[in-house]
């Protein structure tokens, strides 16, 4: 055998031997297990941190205002549609803070005007019309925005 | 104008006609025509380095070397455009990892590394092996080394071993045509396979693609031929000038009836897609195919070539004549590539609306993108010259 082939196939067995190490070393634990995707994509997924509690949750500490919102049009928001991800603020709400949301373009993720929604789904306003000098929450109540602040 | 049909009416302004939702924007940017693109370059140059090793056409000699290096050097960056185009760049490695048989895209990966392990880098390496071994006893400090490394231990220089060199090395040549039709059959395989878009299906694009790169990869030589001379102030060799013309010619004339059987099939046949298209080809698309593709890239290319097949003009003019040539025929193929991919998605599939194409300026697939991956290859190209100088090779 000539020495070049000799030389070649060295590098090419170290080049494929690399080739296969990272192959298994980065190929998902389980994956192939059933079929072409990892066999345990539903418990990895099942095991992931919960990071959304949902409104009942809240209500354990909160029922003034959970109750509160029920009597305004935001009845069927989950508190944390606004305020984020509660999870570990029920572990430990002194540590935890959640966002309090009072920019007005939290309200208008929602409310603003936009021709492809539905007015009869969602009331809309022109934020750069409806009453630009004040956040929303100066006079809506977030909770219960029918009624007004003083 | 009531700002709630503002962003309804931005949108609007682009389109014409009856479009489905999902179609005003179109998810393969300019980034998805330098893809095939680049890899026509590769296969192109690589097929005229075979043809003139296996052919042994004296007059193309000086490209030889030029051509694999050109070749190898726009390889190395033709699966970029493709990654930066990914939502997650970073990730695109995972198609190696667990590859699906019935995946175009996955086996495109092995048909590419194919190519440039087998194929392109084994063929340099002979080429250079003996030069590699000579360098690695005249140079000093590190460069000594890196050519050792090289030579990967391969020290041998007697007749046997070069004879070796040789015969290996042309048997890859020989092994290297089909497999840089394939690299670039497959990737007019996978538009041609996109059954769904009557400007894209059709059995004839992989033969297509094959030689508008063929027509590409050609001019890109000639181009970093005269470049090359021109920057090392050598006189440009007219009889390897005219000759690569000469091939030029005649697969522009293969390439050229090809696309021209390719629609006039489509007019013939007149199926239901065929108002659409011909509304598109002289609408949306009058510039790029009409003007850039057909008139610059082609027609324009082919008179003054076929006139230097019967008259011979002055050097000055000849030279003059062939750089502009292969600009003209670089952007023409260029712009066949964007009509094939932009095209494809500039008109709905219920067939009676089109969208259009804003290519943006910066931003992760905007123009800016699109010229670096274009600058880098001739980055690589001039650092490889400099490696490896084919004007300081040994003759044998
Ligand atoms: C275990 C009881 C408990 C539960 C359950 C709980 N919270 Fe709280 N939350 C508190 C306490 C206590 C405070 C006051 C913390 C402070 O001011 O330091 C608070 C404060 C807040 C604040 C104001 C934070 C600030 O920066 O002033 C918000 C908003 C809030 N909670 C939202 C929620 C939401 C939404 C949920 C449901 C996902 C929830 N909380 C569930 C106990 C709770
Ligand atoms: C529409 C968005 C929205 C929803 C839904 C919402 N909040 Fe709020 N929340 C706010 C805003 C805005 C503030 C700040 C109000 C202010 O400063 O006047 C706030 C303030 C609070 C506070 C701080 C104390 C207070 O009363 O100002 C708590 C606690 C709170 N929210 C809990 C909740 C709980 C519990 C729910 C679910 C029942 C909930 N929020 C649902 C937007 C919302
Ligand atoms: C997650 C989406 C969402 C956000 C954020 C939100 N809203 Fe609402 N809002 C609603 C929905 C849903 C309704 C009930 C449907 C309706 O009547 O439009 C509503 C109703 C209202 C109404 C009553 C409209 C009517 O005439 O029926 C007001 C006022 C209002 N929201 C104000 C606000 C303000 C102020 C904020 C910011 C603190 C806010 N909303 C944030 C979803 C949202
Ligand atoms: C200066 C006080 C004020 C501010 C600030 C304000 N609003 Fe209002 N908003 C009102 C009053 C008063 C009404 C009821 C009268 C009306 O329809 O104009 C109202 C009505 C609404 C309605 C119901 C409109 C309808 O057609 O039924 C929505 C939704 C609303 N506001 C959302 C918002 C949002 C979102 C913001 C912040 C971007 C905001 N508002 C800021 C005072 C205010």
């Amino acid at each position: 055998m000539p020495q070049q082939i000799k030389k070649l196939l060295i590098v090419f067995t170290i080049i494929f031997g690399i080739f296969f190490i990272i192959k298994y070393a980065l190929k998902p634990k389980s994956f192939g297990e059933f079929g072409h995707y990892r066999g345990l994509a539903i418990i990895e997924n099942e095991n992931k941190q919960v990071k959304y509690v949902g409104t009942e949750a809240c209500n354990d500490c909160h029922d003034d205002i959970v109750s509160y919102k029920k009597e305004g049009p935001h009845v069927n928001l989950q508190c944390e549609v606004c305020h984020g991800p509660g999870y570990l603020h029920i572990q430990d709400p002194e540590t935890n803070k959640l966002i309090i949301p009072s920019k007005r373009e939290k309200c208008g993720i929602c409310h603003q005007k936009n021709a492809a929604r539905s007015e009869n789904n969602i009331t809309q306003v022109n934020l750069k019309e409806h009453n630009v000098e004040n956040k929303c929450i100066d006079c809506h109540k977030a909770h219960n925005p029918y009624e007004f602040k003083d | 104008m009531d700002p709630r049909y503002e962003s309804l009416y931005e949108a609007l302004k682009n389109v014409h006609g009856y479009i489905y939702p999902n179609e005003i924007s179109l998810t393969w940017s300019i980034l998805i025509v330098e893809y095939p693109y680049i890899t026509g370059l590769v296969a192109g140059a690589f097929i005229l380095a075979s043809l003139n090793r296996v052919f042994k056409i004296k007059a193309l000699e000086p490209t030889y070397i030029i051509s694999l290096l050109t070749a190898f050097a726009f390889l190395l960056v033709a699966t970029m455009p493709l990654i930066s185009h990914l939502g997650k760049p970073l990730r695109f490695w995972e198609i190696m990892i667990t590859p699906h048989s019935t995946s175009a895209m996955a086996i495109f990966g092995f048909v590419y590394l194919w190519y440039l392990m087998i194929v392109l880098l084994l063929e340099i390496w002979f080429d250079y092996r003996y030069d590699f071994v000579i360098w690695s006893r005249e140079k000093k400090g590190v460069m000594k080394y890196v050519y050792k490394i090289l030579t990967l231990g391969a020290m041998g220089t007697s007749e046997k071993d070069l004879k070796w060199d040789k015969k290996i090395g042309y048997f890859i040549t020989v092994v290297g045509i089909p497999s840089a039709f394939l690299l670039h059959g497959y990737v007019g395989f996978i538009f041609g396979s996109v059954k769904a878009n009557p400007w894209w299906s059709s059995v004839m694009m992989p033969v297509i693609f094959l030689f508008s790169a063929m027509v590409s990869g050609i001019a890109l030589v000639l181009f970093v031929y005269m470049g090359i001379n021109f920057i090392r102030k050598k006189v440009q060799n007219m009889p390897t000038l005219d000759s690569i013309g000469k091939y030029l010619f005649y697969i522009l004339i293969i390439d050229f009836t090809l696309e021209s059987l390719d629609q006039i099939h489509r007019i013939y046949e007149a199926n239901e897609s065929f108002e659409i298209l011909s509304m598109l080809v002289s609408g949306k698309l009058f510039f790029t195919l009409g003007i850039m593709q057909i008139t610059v890239g082609t027609l324009i290319p082919l008179l003054i070539l076929g006139f230097f097949q019967f008259f011979k003009p002055a050097d000055k003019i000849r030279r003059i004549a062939y750089f502009l040539i292969s600009i003209f025929v670089l952007t023409g193929v260029f712009f066949m590539r964007w009509n094939v991919v932009i095209g494809g998605q500039l008109f709905s599939k219920s067939l009676h609306g089109f969208t259009t194409y804003n290519l943006g300026f910066g931003g992760q697939e905007g123009f800016l993108m699109a010229l670096f991956w274009m600058i880098i290859p001739f980055g690589i190209l001039a650092f490889l010259l400099w490696l490896l100088p084919p004007w300081k090779k040994a003759v044998h």
